[in-house]
């Protein structure tokens, strides 16, 4: 590192979060600076453009406060970095990583770069080991294995915080490495209450333990929002590379993270591409979802659970749309179920896990379990289409089968969708044959003959064609 | 070399100012790092450029080196069976050691097919490489001709080794060896384009059946995210009849490419029982790699398509995808201020993606030899739209046009491709491909399948309204028909072992038999029984499942198949017990 370098008065302008000076100094892109206004605590910063005469820093708090005369910038000469050590755990910071529990400072054992490094495809290996959250729309349905990225996209009013709340607290390794778990809790802008509520329900259920919790408040300024996730993936990548930890990184709320992104775009005065949004938000965001992975040579793997909520319940906003370009599938929270009392409202049929085939099946969780969900997919998609031509033509306007269908539909959502408390996997496929024993088994053409007589019994109120 | 010095960068463009000639196009090497770029624009004195690595840590003042020469790219017997960046720099040394054909420490087998004193023409193979599969040809360069002057014997040599000395007409030696450089930016010379009038079989039953795409010809794979665009693109990977597959990962996730790499090795091609990975190059440049190697990888994949095409193979280049090679043109050309076009992407985005697809071809090669590039384009939507610009343009190139479609996919239909949005241009010219392999009757069986589904969208439309307990039987037939068709036929399993790949001969079966159905069955409405009974009969269970249950090597049980519906559909015939 080279001896430490600031400079004072030459600052020629103050915008927004840009704060732009004289270029006297020799630096790079994008390292990170201090600023220090009078009598104020430092502020962190970065280089954002660099010409022969000017330098811009991009400051990562609020710029209230500061003067043109007074500021005094410091230059790390070095990107922004963070200081990790053991005893992460248990832990709680703010968004750049600072402890924000009273607590002392992490031991430091390792620097690492906030933004990481692009890992060598060619190093990583195949996820492939099942996680299971407790939740049977996830487990049955759409398999979150280790190494993967699995958004939930919610909306408004939609209880994706008490989801993810209870994924932090229930969700196991099935088998060897069951100890090796961990949590980073990740909040992005998210209100005082909501913080405290993760908290309260982390300390409580003792899942904090084995947690370490990033929270970046709404009231912060919002450049902070963009290094939040950076910092607490960095804590991730540390944890499961020095610790061995197999780590589930949950975030939340990307969209906040993406407002941000706009905000300190437009101040930058770039070109915008869709809704306002950067032209580049898609590798912006792939740098922050690509760090989920399962690395060959690392002991530990990070798997990502990202949550967002869909501005105007649109799946087709940006954000939605980008996410699920990057991310290895989706689950998708559905008003119409939340109005029906259905807990959690995951909509399974636009919802989507696209290791699924890695991670389940013999050797892995079940061997019949891959089957049962493409028949239940199958069958709750024609259940839908059915429920579509009802609501036009009415019940009487069904065939027999179709009726058939409508029932399976409402079964399907409160009995196995529907839930209070964990599952485990194996109760999950329980429920899932018995639903299927509603339908004739003619329709059932993606089980085999075999599987249908081991698994399916008509249902208790029989059936007429069975 | 020419040299400047950087005075402004901003993200991966960077402005310098230039002390010495420099072209566009021409690769530069930045800061004390010796950063990979490409000139992109020149005025007097000032030089923009693309840096092709992060720019973290650049400076203004640090110097810029000229090469000299444009992107090019090092094409030789290392590329199959390994992994590479958008440059094609390589990932990983070797992934799969024994299939290729090189002996440790960068050698390879050399076998010469020429003698000294020997006359040899531009793009000639002087010499093969044997083993892993393919007997690769070592090429003269397309600028050069001349006598072989002398040549190495049969054996093994570094991969530095100089193999061949020829003697241009001019008078003066030139020496070749294993490697040679091309500029990815540049066609490579054939010539004369072939027409296409054979199909790519991509053992894929909705593809081949109802839409073929030609050796050397252009298909988009256009599909919303969740739709099973990288599925396809693998998959056809896996099984479509190339002799080499090019898979370029363009801004798309890593563990994809890892999932690539993982599988390919462990299968095994149907038609020769090698390793997939032994016919396969992968150019991998993830969503987080440089924005600006997404943009060359492309390039360099169609460069790498090229070089094996010229060696007379056919080849078969996936490209996943597309529309990330446009958003980074995008970003760069926001970067130098240039004036949007539609949806802020670049006024010169369609005639870059023409560009691209018109590399695709059939062709005789400059040794004589005829070779193929198929080109298969994964376009991803915003929002499933496919009225954006991208996919709009490359509509325009194509000539098979595979739509992926949001609802099949929820209902987890794969391959979900879209019967009524998709199509292929001229499809009658592969009649005769067909009728050689035994099925005259491909057109009017496509033409037939075709137009059961669309009456079936029409029929659910109008259920839609009156309700299908209204239809009149010969319509609920239709669509029972239709329903049939989707579920034995056109759906198909990517990680079923049994039926992920279907031989034309599998599908022609399987059709024959379905079709066989709706004629007995339409025979049946004719005298009185009820669609209802037709729907209820158990045949049509083993109908829905005989892609998974009759296998490659189970052909024989179609016959026994065709002969229990013969005798179902005569048994009601005999006993109509719910007629209407």
């Amino acid at each position: 590192m080279r001896p430490e370098l600031s400079v004072q008065g030459t600052a020629t302008a103050i915008e927004g979060p840009l704060l732009f000076l004289r270029r006297n100094v020799e630096v790079g892109l994008n390292e990170a600076v201090e600023i220090i206004g009078e009598g104020e605590k430092p502020r962190l910063g970065r280089v954002a453009a660099l010409d022969e005469t000017v330098l811009v820093i991009e400051v990562l708090e609020s710029t209230g406060g500061l003067g043109l005369q007074d500021v005094r910038v410091r230059f790390f000469g070095e990107p922004l970095h963070a200081a990790l050590g053991p005893g992460l755990l248990g832990r709680i910071f703010n968004g750049v990583g600072q402890p924000a529990d009273g607590g002392p400072p992490v031991a430091l054992a390792r620097r690492l770069r906030i933004d990481g490094t692009p890992i060598n495809p060619a190093s990583r290996e195949l996820p492939k080991d099942f996680i299971e959250t407790g939740i049977s729309a996830i487990d049955l349905m759409n398999s979150l294995v280790r190494g993967q990225k699995l958004p939930l996209f919610s909306g408004g009013g939609l209880p994706h915080d008490r989801i993810a709340t209870e994924i932090a607290q229930n969700a196991r390794l099935r088998g060897e490495g069951e100890g090796a778990f961990a949590i980073v809790f990740v909040g992005i802008g998210i209100s005082h209450e909501t913080a405290e509520a993760f908290r309260r329900a982390m300390q409580d259920s003792g899942a904090l333990a084995h947690t370490a919790m990033f929270l970046n408040l709404a009231s912060e300024p919002s450049t902070q929002r963009l290094l939040t996730p950076r910092c607490a993936l960095t804590a991730a990548e540390y944890l499961a590379a020095e610790e061995g930890r197999h780590v589930l990184v949950i975030m939340t709320d990307m969209t906040n993270y993406c407002e941000a992104l706009r905000e300190v775009s437009a101040s930058h005065g770039e070109v915008p591409s869709r809704k306002g949004y950067p032209g580049y938000m898609y590798s912006d965001l792939a740098s922050i979802y690509e760090r989920a992975g399962y690395v060959r040579g690392v002991k530990g793997t990070i798997t990502q659970l990202p949550i967002l909520t869909m501005p105007a319940e649109d799946i087709s906003h940006p954000i939605p749309d980008l996410t699920g370009y990057i991310t290895e599938g989706q689950v998708v929270l559905d008003k119409t179920l939340d109005h029906k009392g259905v807990y959690p409202p995951i909509n399974v049929l636009p919802s989507l896990s696209r290791l699924m085939d890695q991670g389940t099946g013999a050797g892995y969780t079940h061997a019949d379990h891959p089957s049962l969900a493409g028949q239940l997919f199958a069958s709750y998609a024609k259940a839908v289409r059915v429920r579509l031509l009802a609501s036009v033509v009415g019940r009487d306007g069904l065939t027999e089968i179709d009726r058939d269908y409508l029932e399976f539909a409402d079964q399907f959502e409160r009995r196995l969708v529907h839930q209070v408390g964990r599952r485990t996997l194996e109760d999950s496929m329980e429920l899932g044959w018995r639903v299927l024993g509603r339908l004739p088994r003619a329709e059932l053409t993606r089980l085999s003959d075999a599987q249908i007589s081991r698994y399916i019994r008509p249902d208790r109120e029989g059936k007429p064609h069975a | 070399m020419s040299e400047a010095v950087i005075r402004s960068i901003g993200g991966p463009v960077l402005h310098a100012r230039a002390k010495g000639a420099f072209r566009v196009g021409e690769v530069i090497e930045i800061g004390a790092r010796r950063l990979p770029g490409e000139v992109i624009r020149l005025k007097e004195e000032e030089l923009v450029a693309q840096v092709y690595e992060d720019t973290t840590g650049l400076r203004p003042g640090d110097p810029v080196y000229g090469t000299g020469g444009p992107l090019a790219v090092r094409l030789g017997p290392h590329l199959l069976g390994s992994i590479f960046d958008g440059l094609l720099r390589p990932l990983d040394g070797a992934l799969d050691r024994e299939a290729l054909p090189r002996q440790g420490g960068g050698q390879f087998r050399f076998r010469p097919l020429a003698t000294a004193g020997q006359a040899l023409g531009p793009g000639s193979p002087f010499g093969e490489v044997p083993g892993g599969g393919i007997n690769q040809l070592c090429l003269l360069p397309p600028q050069l001709a001349g006598t072989v002057e002398s040549i190495a014997e049969e054996g093994t040599f570094a991969a530095d080794t100089n193999l061949c000395t020829i003697r241009t007409p001019a008078g003066a030696l030139r020496e070749v060896g294993f490697f040679r450089h091309w500029p990815v930016r540049q066609a490579r010379p054939v010539l004369e384009r072939l027409p296409s009038d054979e199909p790519m079989i991509t053992g894929q039953r909705i593809l081949d059946t109802l839409f073929p795409v030609a050796r050397g010809g252009r298909a988009a794979l256009p599909g919303g995210f969740g739709t099973g665009k990288t599925v396809l693109q693998e998959t056809l990977a896996k099984w479509c009849d190339a002799d080499v597959i090019v898979y370029v990962g363009c801004g798309e996730r890593g563990n994809e490419m890892a999932e690539v790499l993982h599988d390919f090795p462990s299968l095994v091609d149907p038609r020769t029982g090698r390793r997939l990975m032994e016919r396969t190059v992968i150019i991998a440049n993830t969503s987080n790699m440089p924005v600006t190697a997404r943009e060359a990888s492309i390039y360099t994949a169609v460069t790498v398509g090229e070089y094996f095409r010229d060696q007379g193979l056919h080849v078969s280049l996936m490209a996943d995808s597309t529309s990330r090679w446009a958003e980074a043109l995008r970003e760069v050309s926001g970067r130098l201020g240039e004036l949007p076009g539609e949806a802020a992407y670049p006024a010169y985005l369609a005639s870059r993606l023409a560009e691209f697809y018109e590399r695709a071809a059939r062709v005789r090669t400059l040794a004589g030899g005829i070779g193929s590039l198929t080109i298969i384009g994964a376009v991803s939507p915003p929002a499933g739209d496919f009225s954006e610009p991208v996919t709009s343009h490359t509509k325009r190139y194509v000539g098979a046009f595979w739509g992926l479609d949001r609802e099949r996919a929820q209902a987890r239909f794969y391959p979900a491709i879209h019967p009524l949005q998709s199509y292929s241009e001229g499809a009658g010219r592969f009649a005769s491909w067909w009728t050689e392999r035994g099925n005259p009757d491909w057109v009017a069986q496509r033409e037939r399948l075709l137009s059961l589904l669309e009456s079936q969208a029409d029929l659910e439309r109008m259920a839609r309204i009156v309700g299908k307990d209204a239809l009149p039987p010969a319509q609920q037939l239709t669509l029972l028909c239709a329903e049939l068709v989707n579920e034995s036929f056109l759906r198909q399993s990517a990680v079923s072992p049994v039926d992920r790949f279907c031989s034309p001969e599998r599908q022609t079966a399987m059709l024959r038999v379905i079709l066989r159905f709706i004629e007995l069955a339409e025979a049946a409405l004719e005298r009185g029984v009820a669609p209802q009974t037709i729907a209820e009969l158990a045949i049509l269970r083993r109908l829905q499942r005989m892609g998974e249950e009759i296998g490659e090597d189970r052909l024989d049980r179609i016959p026994a198949l065709r002969a229990d519906l013969e005798a179902a559909m005569a048994d009601i015939e005999g006993a109509p017990r719910h007629a209407a």
